[in-house]
């Protein structure tokens, strides 16, 4: 056996040779060739334990590593070139292991030991290459195992050991905080040093410390803030030097850490932050501004006269620096400006009010970077006082902006026209423009609150919709305009064509029925509109048909063009509505009635409600369908009560035959396959089922099947007309606008789905939360054959003496649960347990027997105009839920 | 997330932007600081509350090292010599905190490092000469 030499010349000579394979490759599949035929070769290698190429392969696999190919299996190789004796293997051994592995991986533990073997070692450049390892990669063990030799290494001898000690001390503090106070005292004395390495990096661990040890803030704050003041101040006045000199700046890297270490001490500490107040004020007025590093030096410098504690005069020179630097004709410097502006706005938002004309300058510029800042900076500068021209200048700007950006500009409009609108008129006119501007960036939950809002703002019917009637004559490819615009002249049609509350500052319009038909028609036929804003167009048609008897028929050939439509929802609706236009004439005008007012606060409760990414609610969910294009949950009760008093009672079988009839409820197909269904005991059940509460397709009832089921396989229920209340109504509030006894009826059942027989009080009720002024309790019960649902009935009582108003109830559990809330039964608590708030919630254990149920809650109320928000956890839910 | 992942969804954002515009990107809640020279691109991800102009001084003080290691350094030395920018970037930098502000600094310790390996390699051929020669 012969043995081999070391020819390092050999090892890079063959890499090099891989590297021009590589690079001469001309497709993506030769150089997979490549690298697999490499990659071969090297693990037959490693397998053979070759310990001559190991250099050169580990150089091949950092390289293949880098191209973003698999390289797991060269990991050990790292191991072991670090454990080998000389130099030049180490060197490679500790690169590979930096490259190719991470703190995640177990390998990483065996490589302690040869790191504390080469901490110790004699030879110093074996020392720096383990220090600068660790301080990339080292993991929480390896920080405590190691700590006490790094910390042992900020005293040696060279110099560049001490810094890359350092920095690796910032690692192991950052892993291990406990650790932080062992370091404290050899970080005192690296302050001190005059080496530029060691002493930024001495600075860096300062300031990390400060950061993790409220102890070490407190012993740098006292003992060395004056010295550090002196440092800084020796460094702006030191002559020219030029290893370290930058633009005519000496160091100006370490400028720069010296004043972020001092923005730490001073922050919050009047001592303090007096204390550096000459030199700061030195730095901000004798740096140069003419270069990069003097304005990198700057920015630091206007960062911490920001941060310490408040001098006047400071922040003049400050924000001063901050205008000259929004001035600038560099991107760079203009971008630095914004985003320190955006930190000055909490400290002085007057001053940078004074700005507000460049920012908006910015928010046009070329430069997405910059455009982005400073959107964000305006979005935080608009008041009540600015807020028209500032949103005039954002929408004429939607006008011209970029595509990309119109999402972000179109969002950010939104959300100050809705938080700081003055007056009605003048919300509905902004969202209009954006609509017309910007109708396909425009969130669901934005056009549903516009929604809300215009039908809360009944002087304003007319305008509105004759506005958006003018609107959509030249943006009709704006999806969200259409959709808002057909459901307003679906709702107030008849205002449109009458011209009715005509306000002065509208140009007169002549709008006939048939125009107003037209161009709903036109939303029905235009391709690119998707299947909501067709279905919300179908649905004005409906109440068109009613409220313009002249178009009824033409409504009726419009609609029944659809009989045959492949889209399942145009052509079940289509089919629908054409048996209400045709068959039921009688109670076409109730059915089609306006929508009652839909209730801002529970709208504004709900979308608060469904902020928080753990809870669940169904508002999100209804929210985001409004239109009964999928099946809302449990809310749509109302458009049924007209009917059901007009027509036939109820609670009787022919009475839930024909409102299966025109309600198209496909529960036919299952029940019919089955067979074994139960048969339902009373008409209530029946009803229940048409309204699909809480029952699954599986429980409908058998009666006949009529022409509308057979179009609909086995789709989930959707009744059309759900589609009616556009973003869900509230049940009382229906019940108010229907108003016939059987509604009560049926409203009661909104709120209390009946229990199940078998086991519906199984569970006793919990008291779930209680405080001085609310009671909560939980009524537990489960729906027959799903064991893992748990259906809660909370009940809320007000135990204090004062009225509480916008009542809102939200809850979080677990992954493992999902949670499901109803709306709750009203948003105001009468005082004094004079009536309860009721909210269903349903809970499914994925966990079921294994897991108990938890839950967070929250409740939010207004008392006196007061906020009031009681936080708590249920842990007390009875076993087996 | 993977390097390669990084690399290019990164190279998407950097290089469809035009000249004049800033240095800076902000990508997955972080910022990345770039700078062009000629052909070649250096990124480097930092922390919101970082500061962006010193990153860039960060990045030219990096290049002008390189440039003196390398004399002139270009795209090619770069790639075949990968090993060698990482060690500079070592002596630089380390877990992304500046190391060392002195460009000369840098240099010594680096060319003392390249010593140590070329001594190695001679004893090395020493070595096996005398063995060649006593295996004869």
């Amino acid at each position: 056996m012969a043995l081999h030499s070391v020819n390092l010349n050999e090892l890079f000579t063959y890499c090099w040779d891989m590297i021009r394979a590589i690079r001469a490759c001309k497709t993506a599949a030769e150089e997979r060739a490549v690298v697999r035929k490499e990659c071969a070769a090297i693990r037959a290698a490693i397998n053979e334990n070759d310990q001559d190429y190991r250099h050169r392969n580990l150089a091949k696999l950092m390289f293949i590593h880098m191209l973003g190919y698999p390289t797991h299996f060269g990991q050990m190789e790292c191991l072991k070139l670090i454990a080998s004796a000389g130099f030049p293997e180490k060197r490679i051994g500790y690169l590979g292991l930096m490259l190719l592995l991470d703190e995640r991986q177990e390998v990483l533990m065996l490589v302690t030991n040869s790191l504390k073997q080469d901490l110790n070692h004699s030879n110093q450049y074996i020392v720096g290459l383990a220090l600068c390892a660790l301080g990339n990669i080292c993991s929480a063990e390896m920080a405590r195992d190691l700590a006490p030799e790094v910390e042992r290494l900020l005293q040696f001898r060279d110099p560049n050991i001490r810094k890359k000690a350092a920095l690796c001390s910032i690692r192991i503090i950052r892993k291990v905080p406990d650790l932080a106070e062992n370091f404290i005292n050899p970080t005192a004395s690296l302050l001190k040093e005059k080496h530029h390495g060691v002493l930024i990096t001495g600075v860096q661990l300062c300031t990390d410390l400060c950061k993790v040890s409220e102890e070490a803030l407190e012993y740098f704050r006292k003992k060395s803030t004056d010295g550090l003041v002196k440092t800084l101040r020796d460094l702006v006045n030191s002559p020219y030097a030029p290893e370290y000199d930058i633009a005519g700046i000496t160091d100006p890297f370490l400028h720069i850490r010296l004043l972020k270490l001092l923005r730490v001490l001073g922050q919050g500490d009047a001592d303090a932050s007096d204390s550096m107040n000459d030199i700061l004020a030195q730095v901000a007025t004798k740096t140069e501004s003419n270069k990069n590093a003097g304005n990198a030096i700057l920015y630091a410098c206007v960062e911490t006269i920001m941060s310490i504690e408040d001098n006047g005069g400071l922040r003049v020179l400050a924000i001063n620096i901050l205008g000259r630097f929004l001035s600038n004709r560099d991107n760079n410097i203009r971008y630095v400006a914004l985003n320190m502006l955006m930190k000055a706005i909490t400290v002085d938002a007057q001053a940078v009010q004074r700005h507000r004309a460049t920012i908006l300058e910015c928010v046009k510029d070329s430069d997405a970077s910059i455009r982005k800042r400073a959107l964000e900076l305006v979005y935080l500068l608009v008041n009540e006082s600015n807020v028209k021209p500032l949103t005039k200048e954002l929408i004429d700007y939607l006008e011209v902006s970029d595509q990309e950006f119109k999402g972000d500009l179109t969002a950010k409009i939104c959300s100050i026209v809705s938080k700081l609108s003055p007056e009605k008129i003048w919300y509905i006119d902004q969202m209009l423009k954006v609509l017309s501007e910007a109708g396909n960036f425009v969130k669901d939950e934005v056009w549903h609150a516009l929604i809300v809002v215009i039908s809360n703002a009944s002087d304003l019917h007319g305008y509105t919709v004759r506005a958006l009637y003018r609107a959509l004559q030249t943006s009709a490819e704006q999806e969200c305009l259409v959709r808002v615009a057909v459901w307003c002249i679906g709702e107030y049609g008849d205002l449109l064509v009458n011209s009715v509350g005509m306000l002065d500052i509208e140009d007169p319009v002549t709008v006939t029925e048939s125009d107003a038909v037209d161009i709903v028609e036109i939303a029905i036929r235009r391709d690119t509109l998707d299947l909501t804003t067709k279905a919300m167009a179908f649905i004005a048609l409906l109440k068109l048909s009613s409220r313009f008897p002249s178009c009824s028929e033409r409504i009726k050939d419009i609609v029944s063009q659809y009989r045959g439509s492949l889209v399942l929802e145009l052509q079940q609706r289509s089919i629908e509505f054409n048996s209400i236009i045709l068959k039921h004439q009688n109670i076409r005008s109730a059915l089609v009635e306006r929508m009652p007012v839909l209730d801002e606060a529970t709208f504004i409760g709900k979308r608060a409600g469904a902020m928080p990414t753990s809870v669940s609610t169904p508002s999100a969910a209804s929210i985001n369908l409004p239109n009964g294009i999928a099946k809302p949950s449990a809310v749509p009760l109302v458009d049924l009560l007209d009917l059901s008093s007009d027509d036939a009672p109820a609670p009787s079988s022919s009475g839930g035959d024909f409102l299966q009839d025109l309600l198209g409820v496909d529960l036919l197909p299952s029940s019919n396959q089955s067979g074994i269904n139960p048969v339902p005991q009373n008409g209530t059940d029946v009803l229940l089922d048409l309204l699909s509460i809480g029952t699954p397709p599986a429980q409908s009832s058998p009666s006949t099947p009529d022409i509308l089921s057979s179009s609909q396989d086995n789709k989930t229920p959707v009744s059309p007309l759900e589609g009616l209340l556009s973003p869900p109504s509230q049940p009382k509030q229906a019940a108010s606008a229907g108003a016939a006894p059987v509604v009560d009826f049926l409203d009661g059942f909104a709120a209390n789905p009946p229990k199940p027989e078998d086991n519906g009080s199984a569970y006793p009720s919990i008291v779930a939360f209680e405080s001085s002024a609310l009671k909560m309790e939980f009524n537990f019960s489960k729906p027959p054959g799903n064991p893992q649902t748990t259906l809660i009935q909370a009940t809320f009582t007000n135990l204090s003496s004062n009225n509480y108003s916008d009542f809102v109830f939200q809850a979080a559990v677990p992954k493992f649960l999902q949670l499901h809330l109803d709306p709750a039964s009203s948003n105001t608590l009468p005082a004094s347990g004079n009536g309860v708030v009721t909210q269903n919630l349903k809970v499914t254990n994925s966990q079921h027997g294994k897991k108990s149920i938890v839950m967070r809650v929250r409740i939010a109320y207004k008392m006196n105009n007061k906020d009031v928000l009681e936080e708590g956890q249920i842990n007390n839910f009875p076993r087996g839920l | 997330m993977c390097f390669e992942k990084v690399i290019r969804e990164l190279s998407g954002v950097i290089l469809t932007r035009g000249p004049k515009l800033c240095n800076f990107v902000e990508w997955r809640g972080y910022k990345v600081v770039y700078k062009r020279y000629a052909s070649l691109y250096f990124c480097m991800c930092i922390d919101q509350e970082d500061n962006e102009l010193e990153v860039l001084e960060i990045i030219h003080h990096y290049v002008e090292i390189l440039d003196r290691y390398f004399g002139s350094v270009c795209e090619l030395d770069l790639i075949f010599n990968f090993h060698k920018a990482y060690y500079i970037l070592d002596e630089l930098l380390i877990a992304g905190e500046l190391q060392e502000p002195s460009k000369k600094t840098v240099a010594r310790l680096i060319a003392a490092q390249d010593s140590l390996v070329e001594t190695a390699k001679e004893e090395a051929s020493s070595i096996s000469n005398i063995i060649a020669q006593a295996t004869k």
